[in-house]
């Protein structure tokens, strides 16, 4: 169905801690992992499946560290990488943060895990909340409380505890919208997509059922509202702790949360709006003498709301030196690093325009290596804001003890992957 | 403090110091002593002498430390399996422990000990944990019945486990419902025949229960199993489907994906005008876009199945070509995958955009991602007819940047819209061979001389051009000297007189200097063409080729079909079937989509149903230039003359008369003795039956063996089956003498009253003549009564197959003939059995026919042809079954003689 076996490698390819989970392959044959890894790059080639004869390698790359799961069957290749990037949650939540100290300072926990979170190839439990309840980094005495594995495990609702208590019950809701953005070098808009997420942080006590109202185009067709200002929802993707038939059924969003921070749902729309920071740039490269670069940042948005902590990066070629700056506001960087100009604007009212100029010198002598021409990249955030008008119009909270909760809503936009292609 | 101090060597005897420590009275130290031998364990080092001690640790009361010893146990069991009969005793005790993560834990290590000595010792308490109170217990037993069966199979059956497991789908935790479905899917993979997978409407309303409640990786598990179920009937499948559509909206996107599986193979039942169809399809598109936010290697597999599912149902996402266009961050694979299927989706709505878009990657760094991009521009020009011209202006475009790999395959892509497009850009070529210098790859330099060789009478120096390839003939690669060849024999059929000394350079070089048979065999057909009829040389070498077809990398579809069936799996991602890629799965059971109606042969008809769904893939019998490539799967763009010849094209080339391209006269079986002079007083009559010219002839001869003369002969025929009835007197107008012999022809019609007959084609005769009157009976071949409109129209053919139900088919193997395909084909057609289609699947030829009799009573076939195996099998489908044995008689008679 899935994995045989799972390795956490270093980058060098050596093994750092393994599990063999089926037993039906050789686990010496990760050796022929980082071979062939580096062949490809070789090629510069690269590819998140690799095969070494009836072994196939599905791998995901954590900071230094890679995971690989290891099959000889037809796996369920989604399963598998969604299993690996939920493994790296899972130990962060452990250890805060993954990386090759972590597994050694904690390798008999990420045993311990690995045994808990598969199971011959079948994911189990992997909400990391959870799994701290019966899995903690202490060693136990059986006699002395012993953990036993929580119902929740293997529960209906099996994202949520019994018996949490609070003094005071509160619910606070993040909604914030990422602007995807794909602007041709000729300046038309090839791509504009929200991507939204509401998130939250449940501070309540007992069980208690939530339902969330927003102003979504579908339930006020069905309910017959349609004069309302309403948002048309894409895609929706909701936590495990949604009722998804439920939704299906009567757009009713209504759940039992999990305790503590979560993403509730996501949503997309591939609504065009105006892009809400626009750029005009030109480039221009003198061979073997130096590089003049225009900027002209416009926000694009009424002037009630204010970009915050904007961030320009405009390519540069990698043999630039004595960089030289003119800006109408905020300040510039040269990032030799990254072959890129920065250029900071603190805060961005709306309907205003502002100007960089750059000048850069280049080497008499050019380098050969052909440079790719990247784009220009922006990121900002917009407080109080939300780019496709969606409302929370409510959030009910109902648990049987009857105590009265309240819901807190803050709205944000920022930049998502925001790029301009330039000449 | 952290763990990483276990992992600091000591010196020397190290063994020996754990095995002191792992003895210790000191259960602190002996808890140490066994973290640091998991931590020399987990570097690789070789810690198995201290197996008796470790397993000593094991009666412990420290969870943390028998977690840890159960570790060591699954690693060296194997390499001490005596020894690991130690263990049993505590795994025994336990699995009764009153802390269930204990009892769980217990019986999750022991499944994973494969040993077979020890495993018959677990099997009791494995089935006291498979009862066990707590589901956290139950769920891990269910899995550790699917490592046990790998183990020891029988061991498994013979216990009942696999009872107990199937019980377990009933269970009223959702997760011991979801392992426990996961534990007999896979048993069930590796054990394809074991029908364990009983999947019923019952089982399956519990599933899709427990789909609502059990955990994302659960819901995969139970998706997965669901998508292995045929329902009964549409209505089923659209229950089905309405269910599981809810998944879309999960935030795992293997969720997503394998409910993307289920439906995709559900609504092939679905009716295509039934309202929720739409409402369907139109569901599946924004989830599959938004898994394109995923991380990089969510959004590679989701890709890979995306190409399938363009190519499957384009409909689907045929308005979101933007989201693939490329980002500069993409990975290298995400960007490819997301190139080709912009090529699947460009139309003529939105190849302005795709041109743009294209152009602007041609212009990248990355090399593979470039000529992707410049192949991608001339896959445009093919496919999309209104764009060509600009896809061709953009081509020179790039050109003219002088990029050495963005030229090569500017002009390899080039050469393919020439052979799209004929004679339409040639005054293209003198930019082209402005950059002949710079081409060094072997298949850029054969698509120039391809080129030059095709446009010959066009380019002034065309045999200067050649003659500079020739120099170092025998270092170019064999597609290059094939081309060189060729070429140049185009040459100087167009221009002989000044290529002479050229051609014959080339021939001897092909054919004296060079030891490649293909190479050899090609100079020497041209050599001998050339000398025998020059005339008849052009003809054959110059003739006017079919245009190239479209889409040529399109997926074979019946391996299309068992992708679709595999969506989210390795299969999906390879674009290979799993028995491709994974070990000891040959003999297993190919998936194949439901059929629309549940109850025909599916295989047939989403054949039939691709074909109809992309009219290029059409292709008449005898091969449409499309049909080599989009059935034969052949991935490139390759000449479609040499994969199936137009309608005729051998024929008009080879008169080899007889087997190949010649249809032939109707079968007409021998005559036989119907009537021995011996019963009927001295008259013998022996005949035959014929079909000519539409209509059905009685062929008597009529011989006096008698002593007298015979005279006033008539016939009469019985009320038969088909209504046979003679259509005229029986034509004896001389006296017939002793000794003496005639032939009569008697034209029979369909119009006389009918009776069933057993068997079908038998027919009671009665003839009259001046002494007595006289009976027997005969049997017809039915084949008489095929009429010549019984080709059928292949959207009706696919409608009526689908219609008639399954119960109608029949089966029957044709042994011991000979012939090919095609010759068989052509011989059918003689007796009025049309061929309507054929493809061809791993060297295995289908021919679908069709075949009405005289009373309109239709007939479809399948007839499976391999090469080299005389047996040929024969399906028959006919709303009145009862014909097939007769018809079946037919084939036989036909094919075989």
């Amino acid at each position: 169905m899935s994995a045989s076996a799972i390795f956490i490698l270093d980058l060098k390819g050596k093994v750092l801690i393994s599990r063999n989970y089926m037993g039906n392959m050789d686990m010496n044959k990760v050796d022929h992992f980082m071979p062939i890894m580096m062949r490809m790059e070789e090629d510069a080639d690269s590819s998140p499946l690799v095969t070494h004869g009836s072994a196939h390698f599905l791998w995901i790359k954590h900071r230094n560290l890679y995971l690989v799961a290891m099959t000889k069957k037809n796996a369920n290749a989604a399963l598998v990488y969604s299993f690996l990037y939920k493994m790296v949650e899972v130990f962060k939540e452990y250890f805060k943060e993954l990386e090759e100290e972590s597994i050694r300072d904690n390798f008999v926990t990420v045993y311990e895990l690995m045994d808990e979170v598969m199971d011959f190839g079948f994911p189990q439990t992997t909400d990391s909340k959870i799994l701290q309840e019966y899995i903690t980094q202490q060693g136990h005495k059986l006699d002395v409380g012993a953990p036993r594995p929580p119902a929740t495990v293997t529960n209906a609702v099996s994202w949520r505890s019994e018996g949490i208590k609070y003094r005071k019950n509160e619910v606070f809701m993040d909604v914030i919208e990422s602007v995807n953005l794909l602007v041709s070098a000729t300046g038309s808009v090839l791509r504009s997509e929200i991507v939204g997420s509401i998130k939250l942080k449940v501070v309540l006590s007992g069980m208690p059922e939530l339902r969330l109202g927003l102003n979504d185009k579908v339930l006020f067709e069905i309910t017959g509202r349609e004069k309302s200002k309403t948002v048309e929802l894409e895609d929706v993707k909701f936590h495990q702790c949604v009722r998804l038939s439920r939704f299906e059924n009567d757009r009713t969003i209504s759940f039992i949360p999990p305790d503590g921070e979560s993403e509730l749902m996501s949503y997309r729309l591939n609504t065009t709006v105006k892009p809400l920071i626009w750029i005009e740039s030109v480039i221009e490269k003198f061979s073997h003498s130096r590089v003049e670069i225009k900027v002209k940042a416009r926000s694009q948005f009424k002037s009630r709301s204010t970009a915050n902590n904007v961030a320009i990066m405009v390519p540069v070629p990698s043999d630039v030196d004595s960089p030289k700056f003119k800006t109408s506001t905020g300040s510039c960087k040269y990032l030799p690093e990254k072959s890129a100009v920065q250029w900071n604007i603190k805060s961005f009212p709306g309907g205003k325009e502002y100007m960089m100029r750059a000048h850069f010198g280049l080497p008499s002598v050019e380098s050969t290596e052909l440079e790719g021409r990247r784009p220009i990249t922006v990121n900002f955030e917009i407080p109080y804001f939300t780019v496709s008008g969606i409302q929370v119009r409510y959030l009910k909270i109902i648990e049987k003890s009857g105590y009265e909760a309240l819901p807190w809503v803050r709205y944000i936009t920022q930049s998502g992957d925001y790029q301009l292609r330039t000449n | 403090m952290t763990d990483s101090k276990y992992f600091t060597t000591t010196k020397k005897g190290e063994i020996f110091e754990l095995k002191a420590e792992l003895n210790s009275d000191k259960k602190e130290k002996k808890k140490e002593a066994v973290k640091k031998v998991i931590a020399s364990m987990t570097v690789g080092k070789d810690v198995s002498a201290l197996f008796p001690d470790v397993v000593n640790c094991m009666q412990t009361d420290n969870l943390e430390l028998k977690k840890l010893v159960y570790l060591y146990l699954m690693n060296y069991a194997k390499s001490q399996p005596d020894m690991a009969i130690m263990a049993v005793n505590t795994f025994v005790k336990d699995c009764e422990d009153p802390n269930p993560l204990i009892r769980a834990l217990a019986v999750r290590t022991m499944g994973c000990i494969r040993v077979d000595k020890i495993t018959e010792y677990l099997c009791e308490p494995l089935r006291k944990c498979l009862k066990d109170e707590d589901p956290y217990v139950r769920k891990t037993a269910a899995v550790c019945v699917a490592k046990l069966h790998d183990i020891n199979a029988q061991l498994v059956e013979d216990q009942g486990f696999l009872d107990t497991l199937k019980d377990l789908i009933s269970d009223s935790n959702p997760m011991v419902v979801a392992n426990a479905v996961a534990a007999l899917s896979e048993i069930a993979e590796s054990h394809p025949n074991s029908n364990l997978l009983d999947l019923n409407p019952q089982s399956i309303n519990k599933l899709l229960t427990a789909l609502n409640e059990c955990t994302e990786w659960g819901q995969i598990f139970i998706l997965d199993c669901l998508a292995n179920y045929t329902p009964r009937d549409d209505r089923e499948s659209q229950s089905i489907c309405e269910r599981v559509t809810p998944r879309l909206s999960h935030a795992n996107s293997a969720v997503v994906l394998s409910a993307v599986k289920v439906l995709m193979k559900f609504m092939e039942m679905l009716p295509k005008d039934l309202d929720y169809y739409g409402t369907l399809l139109k569901k599946l598109a924004p989830p599959l876009v938004t898994l394109l936010s995923a991380e990089p290697e969510l959004q590679y597999v989701a890709l890979r199945n995306i190409n399938l599912i363009v190519q499957k149902r384009p409909e689907i996402l045929k308005h979101e070509m933007k989201v693939f266009f490329v980002k500069y961050n993409d990975p290298i694979y995400v960007k490819l995958e997301k190139l080709d299927i912009m090529i699947r989706l460009a139309s003529q709505a939105n190849i302005a955009q795709v041109l743009a878009e294209l152009k602007e990657y041609a212009t990248e760094v990355d090399v593979d991602f470039v000529r992707k991009a410049v192949r991608a521009i001339g896959r445009c020009a093919i496919k999309v007819e209104q764009s060509a011209e600009r896809c061709v202006s953009t081509l020179l475009d790039l050109i003219q940047t002088k990029v050495n790999y963005v030229v090569q395959e500017a002009i390899v892509v080039i050469k393919d819209i020439f052979r799209k497009y004929p004679n339409k850009y040639e005054s293209v070529i003198a930019t082209l061979c402005e950059n002949l210098d710079s081409l060094d790859e072997p298949e850029a330099r054969a698509a120039m001389i391809w080129i030059v060789g095709e446009y010959a009478e066009r380019i002034d120096n065309a045999d200067e051009l050649l003659e500079s390839f020739l120099e170092g003939f025998h270092d170019e690669s064999t597609q290059v000297q094939l081309q060189l060849l060729t070429a140049i024999v185009k040459l100087f059929l167009k221009k002989p007189t000044e290529t002479q000394e050229l051609v014959q350079q080339v021939l001897s070089l092909a054919t004296q200097d060079s030891d490649n048979p293909d190479l050899r065999d090609r100079g020497y057909i041209y050599w001998r063409l050339l000398s025998t009829d020059p005339v008849a040389a052009k003809e054959v070498v110059l003739a006017e080729k079919p245009l190239i077809s479209e889409e040529t990398d399109l997926i074979e579809p019946t391996l299309l079909e068992e992708l679709i069936c595999h969506i989210g799996t390795l299969a999906s991602v390879y674009h290979k079937p799993p028995s491709a890629f994974v070990e000891g799965s040959r003999g297993v059971m190919h998936k194949r989509l439901p059929a629309r109606t549940g109850s025909c042969n599916i295989l047939i008809m989403s054949k039939l149903n691709s074909s109809l769904l992309s009219p290029q893939l059409g292709g008449d019998i005898g091969g449409s230039p499309a049909m080599g490539a989009g059935f034969g799967a052949a991935p490139t763009v390759m000449p479609a003359s040499l994969n199936a010849p137009v309608g005729g094209g051998l024929g008009d080339l080879f008169d080899l008369g007889g087997g190949v391209g010649m249809p032939m006269g109707a079968y007409i079986p021998p005559k036989t003795v119907w009537l021995p002079a011996m019963k009927a007083k001295g008259l013998e009559i022996s005949g035959t039956f014929a079909r000519r010219a539409g209509v059905i002839q009685m062929e008597l001869v009529l011989t006096n063996k008698a002593m007298s003369v015979m005279t006033d002969f008539a016939i009469q025929f019985n009320r038969n089956s088909f209504g046979l009835a003679p259509a005229g007197p029986l034509q004896v107008l001389t006296p017939l003498g002793p000794n003496q012999t005639i032939e009569v022809s008697l034209p029979l019609s369909t119009v006389g009253p009918v009776m069933k007959m057993d068997p079908l084609n038998n027919l009671q005769v009665a003839v009259k003549n001046n002494i007595d009157v006289f009976y027997f009976s005969c049997q017809y071949p039915i084949s008489m009564l095929f009429v010549e409109d019984g080709k059928m129209e292949r959207q009706v053919f696919l409608a009526t197959w689908k219609d008639i139900p399954n119960d109608n088919e029949s089966q029957f193997q044709i042994q011991d003939c000979h012939l090919n395909s095609e010759a068989a084909s052509n011989k059918l057609q003689g007796s009025n059995i049309f061929t309507i289609a054929k493809r061809t699947v791993e060297g295995q030829d289908m021919l679908y026919m069709s075949i009405k009799l005289s009373n309109g009573i239709w007939v479809l076939a399948e007839l499976k042809v391999q090469a080299g195996n005389p047996n040929y099998t024969i399906s028959l489908k006919c709303r009145a079954p009862e014909v097939s044995q007769c018809v079946f008689q037919c084939y036989e008679a036909v094919l075989k003689n």
